[in-house]
């Protein structure tokens, strides 16, 4: 294996640990769709070049798919939603931000502790990739914990995605049918969830998620 | 092999024409139910009979451990067993369930049972016999449910779902033990590896548990009497008959084929259990008065003597004395198939006065043998036969299990030396409170004077029942006066389990039965019923020929007060208030009352009696109490917000992904 090969391949999948450091950070909701199409990009990059390294071609399909629908159509579809709902203005109110970076930088070093002797004999491709597609996996839960926001949960749940996404075109490359299936479903959780986007801001006049909680009567 | 397998599936298919509506499919799954339980029997005994055992491997179930089957003799012995009590049960069936009001919650799962009972014994698998287990258990749930409208079934139902579940959590990490950390949860690869005695206790332990839940050990015993009686008549009776010893089989298909010589202190438990289990289910059987919760707790008893003679050869075994473990053996599955006949019989008598009468209080019955005369008869040999009168068959066994105690002291260790003679002190004391118990059934149920209307006007049932009833009755008798021709026939099993089996019996002279030595003991069933026999006949010629031959009718003496009520009469309960008094105070805690109104006062005087069930209270209600507390607890737990769940979910990746980290 050359050594570029590894090379890059770590550098894109840390571009992908560092997007999604970006996007926990991001409390502008447009600012943070932006980002998110940045992950996926940078995920389809990497994907493609796994792709190249493998000698792979269906995973430049997979690229392709990723590149179309998560990185293009995906943000483009939410920011049109939220611009509806007319929050794209909305700051959204993240306590101790500092605290949760921290958080995640603690949660990369635990997922490469885990993850690197667990793989000590595959391929150092597969595993740096596996390492990394975990800790982009626990960075995506630690934004859905952490967020308030129906919109921002979303694209979390999507960054989350990515991560998977990330470890499967890494280990063997992700047979076609399993990648279609995953991207409709992704595709019908979006449909699903944007419908209740709307369904919940006409009850509650927002899409704050604490407003549930409250109509639940758990917070008075 | 092939032939069981295609019965289980054809009583599997029978099962789909239980679902229908028709007014026939009652006749006709009893039918052939009754059909292929003749023929599955005969299959059993063949095996039994035949030279060696036979195995199947089908590609069914777990990928890697597909489905296995083995007929050797233990399975064909019990085989025998399921079927004959299942090919009477159908038999009395054809007739009782014609009386079913609500068919079609019995019909689909009546055959079903039957084929999971089969399922179980011919299993050869972990994975199998565990399916049939747990199918055994829903499917003998389901039936108990059939009458769920009446109080009480619903928490029948809790209860037994609730100890099966156990029952079959507790085999599966038995299995797993066994099954070692190659997983080779084919029986065959079990019986050649030998695990660590450590390991081998706990799993006869969990064995034993699981086992035991099953069939009715004392204290896992309390959903028996309550789900046992809930069932219809005829499933009562294979439940009570035929279920618990499936488990029994269960029990010693472990702890003497997978596993290997047992360690003497596993024996000193399994005795200690057989016999608090006698003791405690004849006392509590006393103390009743419904004569189906009466029964299944006589169940209780018989399954103690059962295991008293389980835990006897395992103990015989662990010191390598395999003659006396044969002996053992052979007493614990000859009292099986004798329990298996009676309480079937026993069930389907409870079953024909309760479709007579629509009674299951005995002091609502009495006088019913005027009424119900070939019932009554067939009830009077069974109880005989299991409070254990020569020369019916419930003799034979508890006899055989007393030369097994008897020959004790050949045994090395202490613990075994004391245990055993207590166990022998308890076993003579269940079956003399046996004895009075049967007396009480009999003697208030069907004699006397009828205390209700319902027992007055009762009518016999129909010829199927009245045949499977007495067909029973006389099997009862044969067994009980050729008892050497069965235990010949146990053979097999012995020479699979101990490489040893006791000296054949049949061609002694006069048919007698020799178990050890002749200068020590024997007994011949046909010399004492011929006896019995012949002294009978002459004393009645001898009285017919000496007093006078017309029958006078007079009115019985009324101790001088005229046309006494028939509630005056004994009742069940003050049969037993000596027993209660002199047992059940200390045992159970049970107090009477006696309140007498002051002098002038018109109120009637009251005696009022509690018997609380100190195995519940103390074993059970705390348990109960911690569960509800906990769940009290957690119940919070089920509205928390989405978020809140997911900070859940997030935490548990993340510590165990930090043990992980941390275990490296």
């Amino acid at each position: 294996m050359h050594a570029i090969s590894f090379d890059v391949a770590k550098l894109l999948a840390g571009g992908l640990v560092l997007a999604s450091f970006l996007m926990i950070y991001q409390v502008r909701l447009l600012a943070m769709l932006n980002v998110l199409g940045g992950h996926a990009f940078i995920l389809a990059l990497a994907i493609a070049w796994q792709a190249h390294v493998q000698d792979a071609p269906e995973l430049y399909i997979t690229a392709a798919i990723t590149l179309i629908f998560k990185a293009a159509l995906l943000p483009e579809a939410l920011r049109r939603i939220v611009i509806r709902l007319g929050i794209h203005r909305e700051i959204e109110n993240v306590t101790s931000l500092g605290a949760v970076m921290l958080a995640g930088v603690g949660l990369v070093a635990l997922s490469l502790e885990v993850m690197l002797p667990v793989t000590a004999r595959t391929d150092p491709l597969t595993r740096i990739d596996i390492a990394l597609a975990l800790s982009v996996v626990l960075l995506g839960l630690l934004m859905m914990v952490t967020r308030r926001n129906a919109v921002s949960q979303v694209a979390a749940f999507l960054s989350l995605e990515n991560g998977i996404d990330l470890a499967a075109a890494g280990a063997e490359g992700m047979p076609l049918v399993v990648e279609i299936s995953i991207a409709f479903s992704v595709l019908v959780a979006f449909l699903v969830v944007g419908v209740f986007l709307f369904r919940i801001r006409e009850r509650f006049d927002t899409v704050d998620m604490r407003a549930l909680d409250a109509f639940r009567g758990d917070r008075k | 092999m092939i032939a069981v397998l295609a019965g289980v599936l054809a009583l599997l298919a029978l099962g789909g024409v239980g679902m229908s509506r028709s007014r026939r499919a009652s006749g006709i799954v009893y039918g052939v139910s009754l059909l292929l339980s003749s023929a599955l029997g005969l299959v059993g005994l063949h095996a039994l009979l035949a030279a060696g055992p036979e195995t199947v491997a089908l590609p069914l179930g777990l990928p890697w451990v597909g489905a296995h089957f083995r007929l050797d003799a233990l399975a064909g012995f019990f085989l025998l067993i399921i079927n004959l009590g299942g090919a009477a049960v159908s038999l009395y069936a054809i007739g009782h369930g014609r009386h079913e009001h609500d068919k079609a919650r019995v019909l689909p799962f009546y055959p079903w049972f039957l084929a999971a009972l089969d399922l179980v014994v011919i299993a050869d698998d972990a994975f199998t016999f565990l399916f049939a287990w747990e199918l055994m258990s829903l499917v003998s749930w389901a039936l108990v449910l059939a009458h769920h409208r009446a109080p009480g079934t619903l928490r029948a139902g809790y209860v037994y779902l609730v100890m099966a579940s156990l029952s079959g959590l507790v085999l599966l990490l038995a299995f797993g033990l066994l099954a070692g950390a190659n997983g080779g949860y084919a029986f065959a690869l079990m019986r050649t590896t030998r695990p660590t005695p450590g390991i081998a206790g706990l799993a006869l332990m969990l064995a034993l548990i699981g086992t035991g839940a099953k069939a009715g050990l004392v204290p896992l015993h309390v959903w028996l009497p309550l789900a046992h009686p809930a069932a219809p008549s005829h499933v009562s009776a294979l439940m009570s008959g035929v279920m618990t010893k499936v488990a029994v089989y269960a029990f010693v298909r472990i702890a003497f084929d997978l596993l290997g010589p047992p360690p003497a202190w596993s024996a000193v438990i399994v005795l200690l259990l057989g016999g608090a289990s006698a003791c405690l289910g004849i006392l509590y059987a006393l103390m009743e008065s419904d004569l189906k919760r009466l029964l299944a707790y006589s169940t209780v008893e018989n399954v103690g003597i059962v295991f008293i003679g389980v835990g006897l050869a395992m103990a015989f075994q662990a010191s390598g004395f395999a003659l006396g473990a044969a002996l053992a053996l052979t007493a614990a599955l000859f009292h099986v198939f004798n329990h298996a006949i009676i309480k079937t019989l026993l069930f389907c008598g409870a079953g024909a006065v309760l479709s007579a009468t629509g009674e299951r209080d005995m002091d609502r019955l009495g006088g019913l043998i005027h009424r119900l005369p070939q019932t009554s008869v067939a009830m009077l040999i069974a109880c005989a036969a299991i409070a254990a009168l020569p020369p019916l068959n419930g003799f034979v066994s508890e006899w055989l299990t007393f030369q097994a105690i008897l020959l004790r002291p050949a045994l090395p260790q202490w613990g075994l030396k004391l245990m055993i003679p207590a166990d022998g002190a308890l076993l003579a004391l269940a079956a003399a409170l046996t004895a009075a118990c049967f007396v009480k059934l009999f003697g208030i149920a069907f004699l006397g004077r009828p205390r209700s209307d319902a027992a007055r006007e009762a009518h016999e049932l129909d010829r199927f029942s009245r045949a499977a009833m007495l067909g029973l009755a006389a099997i009862s008798l044969l067994v009980g006066i050729f008892p050497g021709v069965l235990v010949d026939v146990l053979a097999p099993v012995m020479r699979e389990m101990f490489g040893a089996r006791l000296a054949a019996q049949t061609p002694l002279p006069w048919l007698s039965l020799i178990p050890v030595a002749a200068s020590r003991s024997s007994y011949n069933g046909l010399l004492v019923f011929l006896f019995i026999a012949f002294s009978t006949a002459a004393t009645i010629l001898a009285i017919h020929r000496v007093t006078s031959r017309s029958a006078r009718r007079a009115p019985a003496w009324d101790c001088g007060f005229p046309d006494a009520s028939a509630i005056t009469q004994y009742s069940g309960a003050s049969f037993a208030q000596p027993l209660r008094r002199v047992f059940a105070a200390t045992l159970f805690g049970a107090r009477e009352t006696v309140t007498l109104p002051p002098p002038g006062d018109m109120a009637p005087a009251r005696i009022e009696k509690a018997l609380p069930d100190p195995i519940w209270d103390r074993l059970y209600a705390p348990f109960e109490r911690l569960i509800g507390r906990l769940a009290d607890f957690l119940n919070p737990l089920q509205f928390l917000t989405i978020r809140r769940y997911l900070v859940f979910v997030f935490l548990a990746l993340v510590s165990l992904l930090l043990a992980l980290a941390l275990s490296q």
